[in-house]
């Protein structure tokens, strides 16, 4: 599917989708708790079949936290980036790793640099730092006085 | 090459022309820090980016196996120097630590790279670099770049040989530090 058609064919799963104009991928918005029906369909139904999830991170916009997915299909040679906004105080969104086995680390890693927690992860620990590593470094308000050298 | 690094390569001594050829008069030390400071034989170990520089210079266009760094060795057992080539983060502080402790005297460190001398790039608002490979271990030659081309790591890899075959030791700064601080 060109981009025109990935974008009403989206529409179509769920009313509540928007959609950022520019950038490289076609860019759709859905809400946190519709996130895994979306990403279920995007992955099962044979017109989409988003196969390869090659990204998945976290922004910290200080308001909010934004969950970025990155899929494309082999099969179709077409891509999509899902975005998905998060509470900064309670970040919760359900996990993906069940759909796209990658996602097991990386949600990892996403929980272990922002905080965000994946429900029915099978494994969430930290992945990079310690396990008794006190805060979230890649927020944007961590303050590590010993080892960080503020500018 | 110059007269004064013909010098510096040539053997170290005098020699005292007799009838039949002549005489070379040298130090032991001389000559052992001039065999030293020919062959040395780097550790493979690259964090970055700079890794990346350093087996360029290894490879056959800057060719560092001129000046007797050919032998990498992928034990620290075995290996003479060092070089730090690329970022040093917290949790490989202890690794790097442990390498050169395992590495067997006499032992050179170069520390190549913005990141291997101060942090670089990751100087400030950064939670996991340590700044500086020298709050880890004792640093011989610092290379600056970010990362260097291959000439400024063969250029630092000359001067560690210069500074060996000069005769300073680092045992021997180590006890004149120690003496002084106490």
């Amino acid at each position: 599917m060109n981009r025109e058609e990935l974008q009403s064919a989206i529409t179509a799963l769920n009313a509540d989708i928007t959609f950022e104009e520019g950038g490289e991928y076609l860019t759709a918005n859905i809400p946190a708790d519709a996130c895994r029906d979306i990403m279920q369909a995007l992955h099962n139904l044979p017109a989409f079949e988003m196969d390869y999830m090659f990204c998945l991170t976290c922004v910290d916009w200080k308001t909010h936290l934004t969950m970025v997915y990155h899929l494309e299909s082999r099969k179709h040679a077409h891509a999509v980036v899902i975005k998905s906004k998060l509470d900064r105080e309670n970040p919760e969104i359900e996990t993906l790793s069940d759909i796209w086995r990658t996602a097991e680390f990386l949600e990892r890693e996403v929980y272990d640099l922002f905080g965000v927690r994946f429900i029915h992860h099978s494994d969430l620990r930290r992945l990079l730092l310690t396990d008794d590593w006190e805060g979230y470094p890649l927020r944007k308000d961590y303050e590590d006085p010993i080892n960080m050298i503020k500018l | 090459m110059d007269v004064k690094d013909n010098q510096q390569h040539a053997f170290p001594g005098d020699v005292h022309p007799t009838a039949s050829g002549g005489i070379l008069v040298s130090k032991l030390d001389d000559v052992i820090n001039w065999a030293r400071s020919n062959s040395l034989w780097p550790l493979v170990f690259g964090t970055s980016c700079c890794a990346i520089e350093m087996m360029s210079t290894a490879s056959a266009k800057y060719d560092w196996s001129r000046f007797g760094f050919e032998v990498a060795r992928a034990t620290p057992r075995q290996a003479d120097v060092i070089i730090i080539a690329g970022t040093i983060v917290n949790k490989m502080a202890p690794v790097l630590k442990r390498l050169y402790d395992q590495m067997a005297d006499p032992k050179y460190v170069i520390a190549m790279g913005a990141c291997a001398t101060s942090g670089g790039p990751f100087f400030y608002n950064t939670y996991s670099v340590v700044k500086g490979a020298d709050h880890v271990i004792p640093v011989d030659v610092y290379v600056a770049g970010c990362p260097p081309r291959p000439e400024a790591l063969l250029h630092a890899l000359i001067t560690l040989q210069a500074k060996i075959k000069a005769g300073d030791k680092r045992e021997k700064i180590v006890i004149e530090k120690f003496v002084d601080s106490n």
